[in-house]
């Protein structure tokens, strides 16, 4: 059930994280987001960082929480393989375990710039939490 | 797209009524064919822009509209404050004052026959490029503002370029109204090691061929002959730009219900140009396009420093430098009146037509040069401004191909090493760091920008004056 996908969008690209609960979700839709960047499961977690976020709804919630990965990304030049979200109204508190870019192993194929408003949304629909968004590339 | 409920203007010119809350109609300049290909994102984007306050006379999409977010790719609005309009950071896009500059070499192809593959080497060794990629510039604080209110002016001062540089770039270089005190310190993080980075997506650098002349008298007056060597490099504002789009957008879609504004799209997150918000973004984005500017005047002193060494006997003077991702004031005429509006073009070209005092001296006769990025295999474009677009859709063109396939279906049907070594077979050197990147934007998943610039030709939003191919490919 749990899992990560791309969705189409004519000039970037959409990220969809499915979880048990949203925060599940949320977990889901950074890995795809790291997706867009390389395969996830080669980049070693071996460098934790936390972050948090707070929005007034779980739809900029969800944008927030990518934006803060974006911005770790682009500062701390590292990639992400494995996340950790808890949820508590419109606060959230991850955690993030990567490690510095290598371009011989990472192979990076594109820069997030930012995660948009474009096809946001963070559902409960048939037993599961979907969360997803368009990633301006 | 569906076309129902579109009237035609013209065969290039295709109106949607206001209906239900839009204030305006929405144009879309295109031939039937380019119409009928957009996707039914772009009317519906089109429209919801045409209901946001203050928006005069229409929502324009351009002949490569597509969806976007928020306003389409390749859409232009203008707002009057005094009529309540807003400032949407949506409307102007992550990529803050993304354009394109051309140089010329004074070099005809033959003249790189021999090095094409060094100076495709050399370029690659010298341009920053792609995911994680740094510059050499290391901003302390008071530099980082200095750049911010300074733009190309600024890099000219530090070294990058000559002052000949600065009155072939829109607003001379140097963007006022730059607020550095609006943007956040996350933003300037963001910035800090990425002074003179191309970037990666679409952005690149490219060496290219004029292949064909199409009005020879404004090619004269550009410096555009037949066989010539010319560079365009195509990038924007880097991490700072996007970090200053990234939180306006949250506080004015937040703020918007404060400001009595209805938003049919979050994403087209906006503030009365008349507010603190309005104002606060203002600053920060015009800090933006002054940190776009700096950063292609860097990669162009980069430029010249490989020429002087591979090519010692080129003169890389700068032809023009264009926006295509912006807000700017502009006076237009309206219904007899001239206003002061604020345009938003989002993947947009401005293309002012010939006599405007923006246009430098030497270019004015023939009308402002707008500069539309091709995709390594295609052609790219030089038109230029026409008395008539003034008059279409505040002075604008389109920008680019725009993309016929998404990066995931692209992805799925190139290799990255397949497209470099298809182009190498062509005469065309790609050098990348990433084969998906390459794969993601591969010439077969971009539109025909030929097609594209017929129609704005065609429908006068701009002259077609020369067409380049390219020779050599930098991707980002």
């Amino acid at each position: 059930m749990t899992r990560y996908e791309h969705f189409a969008h004519e000039a970037d690209i959409g990220v969809r994280g499915v979880g048990g609960t949203c925060a599940e979700a949320f977990e889901q839709a950074a890995l795809a987001l790291t997706a867009i960047v390389t395969d996830p499961a080669r980049v070693s977690p071996g460098e934790r960082i936390e972050l948090s976020c707070e929005a007034p709804d779980a739809e900029l919630l969800l944008a927030d929480w990518l934006n803060a990965i974006i911005y770790e990304m682009a500062t701390r030049h590292m990639l992400f393989g494995r996340y950790q979200v808890t949820l508590a109204g419109g606060y959230l508190r991850g955690a993030a375990w990567g490690e510095p870019v290598d371009l011989a192993r990472h192979r990076p194929a594109v820069e997030p710039k930012g995660a948009t408003y474009t096809g946001l949304s963070v559902r409960h629909a048939d037993g599961v939490w979907i969360a997803q968004c368009v990633v301006d590339v | 797209m569906n076309l129902t409920g579109f009237e035609r203007v013209s065969d290039f010119e295709w109106l949607l009524p206001a209906t239900g809350a839009m204030r305006v109609p929405v144009i879309i300049y295109a031939d039937a064919a380019l119409l009928r290909a957009m996707d039914d994102k772009v009317r519906e984007q089109a429209s919801n822009v045409a209901m946001l306050p203050g928006i005069v006379r229409a929502s324009h999409a351009m002949p490569d509209a597509h969806w976007g977010y928020g306003f389409p790719i390749g859409g232009v609005a203008a707002f009057d404050p005094a009529e309540g309009g807003v400032v949407s950071a949506g409307g102007v896009g992550f990529d803050i004052s993304c354009g394109v500059r051309c140089l010329l070499t004074g070099l005809k192809t033959g003249d790189l026959a021999a090095q094409q593959e060094g100076l495709a080497d050399a370029l690659a060794r010298a341009i920053p490029a792609g995911v994680g990629s740094t510059g050499s510039l290391r901003l302390s604080g008071a530099e980082m503002d200095a750049m911010l209110k300074g733009g190309a002016r600024w890099a000219v001062e530090r070294g990058y370029g000559s002052g000949a540089d600065l009155e072939r770039i829109e607003e001379d270089g140097q963007m006022s109204g730059a607020e550095p005190g609006q943007v956040s310190e996350h933003a300037k993080k963001r910035q800090r090691d990425e002074m003179g980075t191309l970037g990666s997506g679409n952005h690149y650098l490219e060496v290219q061929r004029v292949a064909e002349i199409c009005d020879g008298k404004i090619a004269v007056a550009f410096g555009l002959a037949v066989d010539d060597v010319v560079i365009s490099i195509h990038c924007g504002s880097r991490g700072l730009g996007h970090q200053i789009g990234t939180e306006f957008l949250k506080q004015m879609a937040v703020g918007a219900a404060r400001h009595n504004i209805v938003l049919p799209d979050r994403e087209l997150a906006c503030a009365p140009i008349d507010s603190d918000t309005g104002r606060n973004y203002l600053g920060a984005m015009r800090a933006a396009i002054n940190c776009a500017l700096a950063n292609r005047q860097i990669l162009t002193q980069l430029v010249r420093d490989v020429f002087a060494e591979v090519v010692p006997r080129a003169r890389l003077p700068l032809l023009y430098d264009v926006s295509h991702n912006t807000c700017k004031i502009e006076e237009h005429e309206l219904e007899g009146k001239k206003r002061k509006l604020y345009v938003h073009r989002k993947g947009a070209t401005r293309a002012f037509g010939p006599g405007h005092p923006d246009i430098p001296q030497a270019l004015r006769a023939a009308g402002q040069p707008v500069l539309i990025g091709g995709s390594m295999g295609t052609a790219s474009y030089i038109l230029a401004g026409t008395e008539r677009g003034m008059g279409l859709a505040f002075g604008s063109a389109c920008h680019g191909a725009g993309r016929a396939m998404s990066r995931h279906e692209a992805m799925r049907r190139w290799h990255g090493r397949q497209v470099v070594d298809e182009l190498a077979q062509r005469g065309i050197l790609i050098r990348s760091p990433s084969w998906r990147g390459v794969a993601e934007e591969a010439p077969g998943a971009y539109k025909d920008v030929s097609a594209v610039v017929e129609v704005a030709d065609q429908a006068g939003l701009a002259r077609k004056v020369a067409k380049l191919t390219p020779l050599i490919c930098i991707k980002g």
